[in-house]
């Protein structure tokens, strides 16, 4: 194989976004599967970053990739708070029984 | 040569464990492989060169979100999920739309290159002989203070509403109140009575405690002794 | 300015008495409106003396301007000439005694009467400004301001429905006539460029030949005289039009005096006379309006010999009258019809003033088959009806005598076949005219009671305010006729009307009118002794005759008693149609289109959104789903049409 280059980085930041969307709508057993889901994503993301900072010797793609951090426990935070909270009032967190908002 | 091998280790292993996020059935399970994938995530960082990230990825991802997202799948008691049919119905699709998100990726990956340009317009070129955290450091406290200040705000406000909205009031935990302590009057809760010698306040009429004993369930007052009267019988049963 | 004052001061009156009898109570709304109309009938009269015998010259009173629009200039003014001094005259001076009269008629009533003089008065000055008009357009408001007046006060007692419907019926019906009246306005202006009347007349003869295209090509002088004709049809209630006049007799007895027999009827009288510049050139109209006349004389005496209310028997009388009026106009003997026009005011208004008083005296009973035996107990009444019946009925000396018989004689001396008809016609129902007279003189006054005892016990004379002005009246049905003659017919005719009405060039009626055989001078008086003697019979001699000559010829009795079912025909071929029409445009046009429009639109939004909200699952997973498919949607695009 050739060298380990930028494509390569990239080719597995996509995959893994790939499987953090099939992680979302796949997933019918409970919320929090989503949300590790949304983790996975993020996680594509900062990987991309750091691999374009790499490449390009800029490092303000890993100080981005560092914010993307921050936002993204801050979101696993509150997230988790309100399926707490959901589960508490309503006894189950099975995806298709979350549908209170029922239009 | 070895960077490669270790690239397509870590690289393999992420992959591996983010499928296996996604279709473990205990989810537990899928916690703990989401942890592998963090690590394996965190070897690629080191790879490319960004070591501070990488050690903040193995920190805050791991040792915070995703013991967080460990305590609330063992807290919320979740049975042993059985995959339901809805999986059936919406593999196709999913799978169609899985598969051209992929084929966009590598559309656009692939036909990308740099701008020749690309090297003169670096925001914040990599200074060399600095280490990596020495230079972000450098970085994030001088010209992005003011987003680096927002973020710790942000995180602030997660921290208030996380704790806002799992916060379970306990009625019955004795707490304090400052004010009502505060504004008690001396007429609430002292009474001067002149009792005369020797005999005690009982003769006056006034029990320890300061509520009277109820008559009516026949408790005979302390201090009396009336062999005859027996307890009361317990309450009835509140169902 | 006296001319001014007497055409003004009605509508203050009527003003005050309006707004203010609330406040200021009955009787002085009664003398606010009487004084008024007494000093309008001394400014009337006054102004007339002057203009015919003191030589005040032909003038217009200019009040102000009322439109500027285009080439169309229109003033409030007063025109000062001959006819319209004699008819203000005329108006002014009738309406002060019915403003009197009505005091003593209307004071049993419940209610305030303010309002009711407040209209008698509003009515005066509509007339009085129809008549002195100088204008077309001014003469459309007096017009319409006594169409106005006549529906208010038809429908008085607005508690009754039956009132309600006769008001309205009345003002529909007026409506008729006036639509066409309105076109005739919009075609002289077209023809003449202007309004004015004496624009008008002066050009007379310019515009002689104009045409009007429209359906065929027409003489324009043609088509305006009977335009116009058409709208005094629906005025004077002439046969077809003339539905309206005996359901108007719901009215209180002195607005059918006022209204229905002196005044507002005659105002298409009026009309003709003062067109008679333009009339005069219109010979086709003409002949219609004779032919119109003498059908409708005829036609309304055969209703009015089989009608049991004695007010509707006056009425049609009107309605006949009416007819020899238009007979007169339409042979160009204008002047001969005004001088009917202001007999039959006097005799007319009697005679209704004094059913009003018969009324007053059987307690409201309106019936004649239950009156009968009071002449003596109301004298007066009784001497003044015998005199307007024999006004009416053409008897000499009185007033009705010398109007009616100049009628014929000039319908006879025009020598057309149409004039000939007219003649005919005006004979015929001037013996049924005096047939039914008497029909109604012998059943109210004479032979054996037929009112209930409690009714006959009550009968009494009226009161002075009424029999006043009854015997005034009398006294102008006696008089009116050989003392006006001369002027309005006779030897000074020429002098007297001083080309306020112009009769054709070639029209010599009222000089061939002097000689004819004998005969015919003779003929109406005849014939109406002759229908006095065979209601004498009928009544008197031989009362059991009525009833067998209504078995015997029973469908000739109905057909008359209903009017010749003209209120049946009008209703099936109009009304109904009309109603069905607008039920359909109701509940069909409005319900359902139109507002099916906003219900629909509205409808359809509830709808739809309902539909819509169906999206709204609630369940995250497929909220998630979409999500990404609308990601890789959006990205697909951006892809394939960057």
């Amino acid at each position: 194989m050739a060298a380990v280059g930028l494509g390569h980085y990239l080719a597995v930041a996509a995959i893994l976004l790939v499987l953090g969307v099939f992680g979302i709508f796949l997933n019918r057993k409970n919320v929090i599967i989503i949300m590790m889901s949304i983790e996975l994503i993020l996680l594509s993301v900062n990987l991309n970053l750091v691999a374009f900072s790499a490449a390009l010797g800029d490092l303000v793609g890993q100080v981005f990739a560092m914010f993307v951090l921050t936002v993204a426990a801050a979101e696993a935070a509150i997230g988790l708070a309100i399926v707490l909270t959901y589960f508490r009032n309503r006894g189950s967190i099975e995806v298709e029984d979350v549908n209170l908002m029922k239009g | 040569m070895i960077a490669d091998i270790a690239f397509y280790i870590f690289a393999a292993v992420l992959l591996i464990s983010a499928a296996m996020v996604v279709s473990a059935r205990n989810p537990v399970h899928s916690v703990l492989f989401l942890i592998l994938a963090f690590f394996n995530a965190a070897g690629l960082f080191l790879l490319a060169g960004a070591e501070f990230l990488a050690m903040i990825l193995v920190i805050v991802y791991v040792g915070a979100v995703a013991v967080l997202f460990l305590f609330v799948v063992m807290m919320l008691d979740v049975n042993f999920a059985r995959l339901r049919e809805g999986f059936q119905r919406y593999a196709p699709v999913g799978a169609t739309v899985g598969v051209v998100l992929l084929a966009e990726l590598a559309l656009v990956l692939g036909g990308w290159k740099f701008a020749p340009e690309a090297a003169t317009l670096r925001l914040a070129p990599r200074p060399d002989q600095v280490q990596n955290t020495a230079a972000l450091g450098a970085l994030l406290y001088t010209r992005y203070i003011l987003l680096f200040q927002m973020a710790g705000l942000v995180l602030l406000v997660a921290m208030v509403g996380a704790i806002v909205l799992s916060l379970r009031d306990r009625h019955d935990a004795r707490r304090q109140d400052i004010n009502r302590q505060q504004s008690r009057r001396v007429a609430d809760t002292l009474e001067l009575v002149r009792a005369p010698l020797g005999a005690g306040i009982a003769s006056l009429g006034i029990y320890r405690p300061i509520t009277a004993p109820a008559a009516a369930d026949g408790q005979a007052p302390p201090g009396s002794d009336n062999p005859e009267v027996h307890a009361p019988a317990p309450p009835a049963e509140v169902h | 300015m006296i001319y001014a004052v007497a055409v003004l001061a009605p509508l203050a009156g009527s003003i005050i008495a309006g707004l203010l009898g609330r406040a200021i109570g009955d009787r002085a709304s009664q003398a606010v409106t009487i004084l008024c109309m007494i000093l309008a009938a001394i400014c009337g009269v006054t102004a007339w003396v002057q203009h015919i015998w003191l030589g005040a010259p032909d003038g217009v009173v200019t009040l102000g301007s009322w439109m500027e629009a285009g080439s169309l200039h229109l003033d409030w003014a007063l025109r000062y000439d001959t006819l319209a001094a004699t008819m203000v005259a005329m108006v002014t001076f009738i309406a002060t005694l019915i403003h009197i009269y009505s005091v003593g008629y209307m004071s049993h009533e419940p209610t305030p009467t303010s309002r009711f003089f407040s209209y008698l008065s509003l009515f005066s000055f509509a007339m009085l400004m129809l008549v002195s008009a100088n204008n077309l357009v001014q003469l459309f408001f007096g017009w319409e301001g006594v169409g106005l007046a006549s529906y208010l006060l038809i429908g008085y007692w607005y508690d009754k429905p039956s009132a309600n419907a006769a008001a309205i019926k009345a003002f529909v019906v007026n409506r008729v006539g006036d639509l066409f009246f309105a076109v005739g306005i919009a075609l002289t202006f077209f023809t003449f460029d202007s309004v004015e009347l004496p624009t008008i007349f002066a050009s007379i003869q310019q515009h002689a030949n104009d045409t009007y295209a429209l359906f065929g090509v027409h003489h324009a002088y043609e088509l305006i005289g009977v335009l116009l004709f058409i709208g005094a049809m629906g005025k004077s209630a002439q046969i077809g039009l003339h539905v309206w006049l005996p359901d108007a007799m719901e009215g209180p007895t002195p607005v059918s005096a006022l209204i229905h027999a002196a005044t507002m009827v005659t105002a298409g009288v009026f009309l003709m006379a003062r067109m008679s510049p333009i009339m005069s050139m219109a010979p086709g109209a003409l002949a219609f309006v004779t032919v119109i006349g003498g059908t409708t004389a005829l036609f309304a005496a055969t209703i009015g010999c089989v009608q049991n209310d004695i007010k509707r028997v006056i009425a049609y009388s009107t309605c006949s009258q009416l007819g020899y009026m238009f007979v007169a106009a339409g042979v160009g003997a204008y002047q001969v019809s005004i001088f009917h026009l202001i007999t039959h005011a006097f005799f007319k208004a009697l005679l209704f003033l004094a059913a009003g008083s018969v009324i007053h005296a059987m307690s409201g009973e309106q019936d004649m088959r239950k009156m009968g035996g009071i002449w003596r107990s109301v004298p007066i009444t009784y001497a003044v009806m015998w005199i307007g019946s024999l006004a009416l009925a053409g008897i000499i000396p009185f007033a009705g005598y010398y109007s009616k018989d100049a009628i014929l004689e000039a319908s006879y001396a025009a020598g057309s076949a149409t004039g000939d008809y007219g003649y005919a016609c005006g004979l015929l129902a001037a013996f049924l005219t005096a047939f039914y007279s008497w029909r109604v003189l012998l059943l109210t006054f004479h032979g054996t009671p037929r009112a209930d005892h409690h009714t006959m016990e009550h009968v009494h004379e009226s009161p002075a305010v009424m029999t006043g002005p009854l015997i005034v009246l009398a006294i102008g049905a006696t008089v009116a006729g050989f003392a006006l003659r001369p002027y309005f017919i006779g030897d000074y005719w020429h002098a007297y009307w001083n080309n306020s009405i112009t009769n054709g060039a070639n029209n010599h009626v009222l000089e061939r009118m002097e000689d004819l055989p004998g005969l015919v001078g003779y003929a109406p008086l005849i014939t109406g002794v002759l229908g006095i003697g065979l209601a004498y019979v009928m009544y008197v001699l031989r009362p059991e005759l009525p009833s067998l000559l209504a078995d015997r010829f029973a469908p000739i009795y109905r057909l008359l008693l209903n009017k010749w079912y003209f209120d049946e025909l009008y209703d099936m071929v109009l009304v109904q149609p009309y109603r069905r029409l607008a039920r359909a445009l109701w509940q069909v046009g409005d319900a359902t289109i139109i507002d099916g429009v906003p219900n629909g639109l509205a409808e359809l939004t509830v709808d739809s959104s309902a539909q819509v909200v169906r999206v709204q699952t609630g369940s995250i997973a497929v909220y998630a789903f979409t999500m990404l498919i609308g990601l890789v949607l959006l990205v697909s695009i951006f892809l394939v049409f960057r």
